[in-house]
């Protein structure tokens, strides 16, 4: 049992770095234009199929598919936001929430439409590969996905404390009004934010096709999870988007061995109620 | 350096500002006086470009920056102080200064200003790498004033500097407010606590119900009845 459990925790924690990744997008997002991204679930299906296309068309290895992938999703996210939310920003929480859940409706079904519903996955010759620590074994893709998330994280992380438009992305998150007065163009930040926000989830989706079968509804559980995750870690944070990811993931997969895999869900929603119950705001949350 | 010519500001269909007309040369220290909700708050965000108004002037060396955006405004020497600070709370003290220089021309020139403010505010310098929001209230006021000069400016507006400060810290803001200005820097300064602000003005100009009811030199202000009635209720 000891050594099931350890199992479980070590591959929770792995599928949990991705997670971090994907809840570090939507936190930005957030944290920047306080816009809650009902598609963020369907952008994470997109990655997936960028990667999972390039690999069956053109035989393109999904980890090298990475960039098409943040770079697609960037700009996808940019237009969203230039040309959709950016005309409803001032206007009430449930007008945004009506915008973003229109697009994963639009984005799922068009998915639909264009290839069908059938279960998609991607087998590379690693796909089967494991490797052993001890007595732990772990899916060599997982742990690819779990130092590739932690590396884009990281280099997210370098953006937002290093250069001049990170600076400028905090500022506008921080305080806009004082943004503007320093000659920051915050309707230029906005859009970049969001793009950064959806290409750290496209990279997700890409990190997680090798063994993660894609349909075009495979989103909203994501949508779900990320959201977890940025409230058990504090809305806006991002310290709290990535030690959230691992905590959820690690609960997630202690959950389905515990209880059963179907209700994974129960052991990270327990872990947010306790959570919520001691700190309100979350753990990171101000 | 800057001319007003009858603006008209209004918030929605709320008319703010009511024909407002005032002038600032070069190296002044001018002063806007007036009750809460005289407008003056809303009269500094229209120079900044937060607001524009429906009609009227507003020109700045010469150039008209009515229709300019904020970013705009500050590049071309206008910075702005707002009420209650806004700094970047939880940025570092020396990121809210090189953000103060975010706008090209500044930025060019962000190390040299940077210790220039350093030595103006030591305290800055000693607490580069603290978190803003954790500064003491007359620290936040001089970061946001520091931030205020990252940018280069011919003039700087600045709005309520003494609000919220302990008496000491208040008189100590003034004197900050004096050598900014007598490094070359021209102020206009909106404050409650007009005997310090028209103490250190050259000029100043009594708001009213968003209309000018008074102009004058800083003494003949202060020492004007309407002013002594319509302030200290004498």
């Amino acid at each position: 049992m000891t050594s099931l459990l350890l199992q479980a925790i070590a591959s929770g924690f792995l599928m949990g770095g991705v997670y971090g990744l994907m809840a570090t997008g939507l936190t930005l997002i957030f944290g920047v234009m306080k816009v809650v991204n009902l598609a963020h679930g369907e952008m994470m299906m997109l990655g997936m199929a960028i990667s999972y296309w390039l690999f069956t068309l053109a035989g393109i290895d999904p980890y090298l598919s990475i960039p098409v992938s943040i770079f697609l999703l960037f700009l996808l996210g940019f237009f969203i936001q230039r040309f959709l939310i950016n005309p409803i920003l001032h206007a009430s929480e449930h007008m945004q929430i009506l915008v973003t859940l229109g697009v994963s409706l639009i984005l799922a079904n068009s998915a639909l439409l264009l290839w069908g519903p059938n279960i998609r996955s991607v087998t590379t010759s690693y796909s089967l590969e494991t490797l052993w620590i001890g007595e732990i074994v772990l899916d060599l893709p997982r742990v690819v996905a779990f130092l590739f998330a932690l590396f884009f994280t990281f280099l997210l992380y370098l953006l937002l404390k290093k250069t001049e438009l990170g600076k400028a992305i905090r500022a506008s998150a921080d305080n806009p009004e004082a943004a503007l007065l320093v000659g920051i163009e915050v309707n230029r930040i906005y859009p970049i934010s969001f793009g950064i926000g959806a290409a750290c989830v496209g990279a997700s989706g890409s990190l997680i096709i090798p063994f993660y079968d894609l349909t075009p509804h495979v989103g909203p559980p994501f949508t779900m999870v990320a959201f977890t995750i940025i409230i058990l870690g504090g809305m806006g944070s991002l310290s709290g988007a990535l030690i959230g990811g691992l905590l959820v993931g690690v609960a997630e997969s202690v959950g389905a061995i515990l209880l059963s895999s179907s209700l994974k869900s129960v052991a990270s929603t327990t872990l947010l109620v306790l959570v919520l119950l001691f700190k309100p705001r979350g753990l990171f949350g101000k | 350096m800057l001319e007003i010519e009858g603006i008209q500001v209004y918030y929605g269909d709320l008319q703010v500002l009511w024909d407002i007309s005032l002038k600032i040369d070069s190296g002044e220290i001018v002063s806007i006086v007036g009750a809460n909700g005289a407008g003056k708050t809303t009269l500094l965000k229209t120079i900044s470009g937060l607001l524009h108004p429906r009609s009227g002037r507003l020109r700045f060396l010469g150039e008209p920056i009515e229709n300019k955006s904020p970013a705009q405004i500050v590049e071309a020497g206008i910075s702005h102080i707002p009420e209650g600070r806004k700094l970047f709370t939880t940025l570092t003290v020396l990121e809210n200064l090189e953000l103060g220089a975010y706008v090209p021309k500044a930025r060019q020139k962000r190390k040299e200003t940077l210790a220039r403010v350093f030595r103006l505010f030591p305290i800055l310098e000693e607490r580069k790498y603290q978190i803003a929001g954790t500064l003491s209230g007359g620290e936040q006021q001089m970061l946001a004033i520091g931030r205020g000069l990252m940018a280069l400016p011919r003039l700087l507006l600045l709005d309520e500097p003494s609000l919220g400060l302990a008496p000491q810290v208040v008189k100590n803001m003034f004197e900050v407010i004096k050598e900014v200005n007598r490094f070359g820097t021209t102020i206009l300064l909106v404050e409650q606590n007009i005997f310090h602000a028209l103490g250190i003005s050259t000029r100043g100009y009594v708001l009213q119900n968003g209309r000018i009811v008074l102009e004058g030199t800083g003494a003949e202000l202060l020492q004007n009845i309407h002013v002594q009635k319509a302030y200290l209720g004498l």
